[in-house]
């Protein structure tokens, strides 16, 4: 019973969340000033969400294979490959590097 | 129609049902990554006694992996509700800045605005930037609607085939939702100088705060690093001579 009454509160606060903004907003736009701050707010939440999933709370979560598996998911990625193959590329990397020091 | 995009613009993007695809290809990346997460969740769901209903319907209706698996997390730490959904809530928190950066490029009324924002996954929200702020509903539908058919199949899929946890772990699974934020990042950094700045104002203060609030929390405070576009005038600096002579 408590699953199923978290599920739902947890369903209907993430549609309360995410109606929000356009339902407020209506058919007005944003003020001038805003569309600066907006274009940042990709740029800044992928590299809280980077971060934030490395890291984990209180940096608990760090593994020094995950940040491997990055820079050899980067690396591959700058060398102009599709991005699902260099995201492949790092779980491979860091695969093996837990395979190897178990 | 588009407030944003004016009649020439709309026509280098192409036509809506273009630019539908366009998003459903960058969709098509992150459906596989989802797919992966959602047979981790549905494993964990299921090993933590959720009923597969129960884990099926969560996929199904929150369709967000950071808020379902803060949910299981806290569900199981505690057992107490109301927590483990505060938890929950607050890591989507992210999502009211992003709608109301999306709003102004939805169209209709409040209520089919309101319907248009559930499309809103940190995804789809890059990948319909198209860049100074502005956004495409048809690319953020795009992306969006290829992303949860395979989460919820991979829920499903997760929940019966209840693969062990620990299986996802030595196969390297866990680098790939970092791995594609942090290449969405560094291709978004491409088309934006000022993105530097303020991506790394937002991961230090996920970093710093990590070690006091919940990741959530930390999430939504970081994206205050994009304010820093307001300072995109050079700042009055006052003449540091003049503080020594006195």
């Amino acid at each position: 019973m408590t699953l199923w009454t978290a599920i739902l509160a947890v369903a209907a606060g993430s549609f309360l969340i995410k109606a929000a903004g356009p339902a407020a907003l209506g058919d007005r736009t944003l003020p001038a000033w805003s569309t600066g701050v907006l274009a940042l707010l990709a740029p800044t939440l992928l590299a809280a969400l980077v971060i934030v999933e490395v890291l984990g709370r209180r940096w608990e979560h760090v593994d020094l294979t995950v940040v491997a598996g990055l820079a050899a998911a980067t690396g591959v990625w700058l060398l102009r490959a599709p991005m699902l193959v260099a995201v492949f590329a790092g779980v491979v990397a860091t695969a093996l590097l837990r395979l190897v020091t178990g | 129609m588009d407030r944003l995009t004016g009649p020439q613009q709309q026509r280098d993007l192409g036509t809506p049902r273009q630019r539908f695809t366009g998003g459903m290809r960058v969709g098509a990346g992150l459906a596989a990554a989802s797919f992966v997460l959602a047979i981790i969740f549905g494993a964990a769901a299921h090993e933590q006694g959720w009923s597969f209903t129960a884990t099926t319907l969560a996929s199904v209706l929150v369709f967000s992996g950071s808020a379902q698996f803060a949910l299981l997390t806290a569900l199981a730490g505690s057992g107490a509700a109301a927590p483990a959904i505060a938890a929950a809530i607050l890591i989507n928190a992210r999502f009211l800045p992003m709608g109301l950066a999306l709003g102004p490029s939805l169209s209709g009324g409040r209520l089919r605005r309101a319907l248009q924002g559930q499309a809103v996954v940190d995804a789809s929200f890059v990948a319909a930037h198209l860049g100074q702020g502005r956004f495409d509903r048809y690319r953020l539908f795009g992306a969006t609607v290829v992303q949860w058919p395979a989460w919820v199949a991979g829920t499903v899929l997760g929940a019966v085939a209840a693969p062990p946890t620990d299986l996802a772990h030595r196969l390297g699974l866990d680098v790939v939702f970092p791995a594609f934020f942090l290449l969405l990042l560094l291709d978004e950094l491409r088309s934006s100088r000022s993105g530097y700045a303020a991506a790394a104002i937002g991961a230090v203060v996920a970093a710093v705060l990590l070690w006091w609030v919940p990741p959530g929390v930390a999430l939504l405070a970081a994206t205050t690093g994009a304010l820093i576009a307001l300072r995109s005038r050079p700042p009055h600096t006052p003449e540091p001579a003049l503080e020594n002579e006195r």
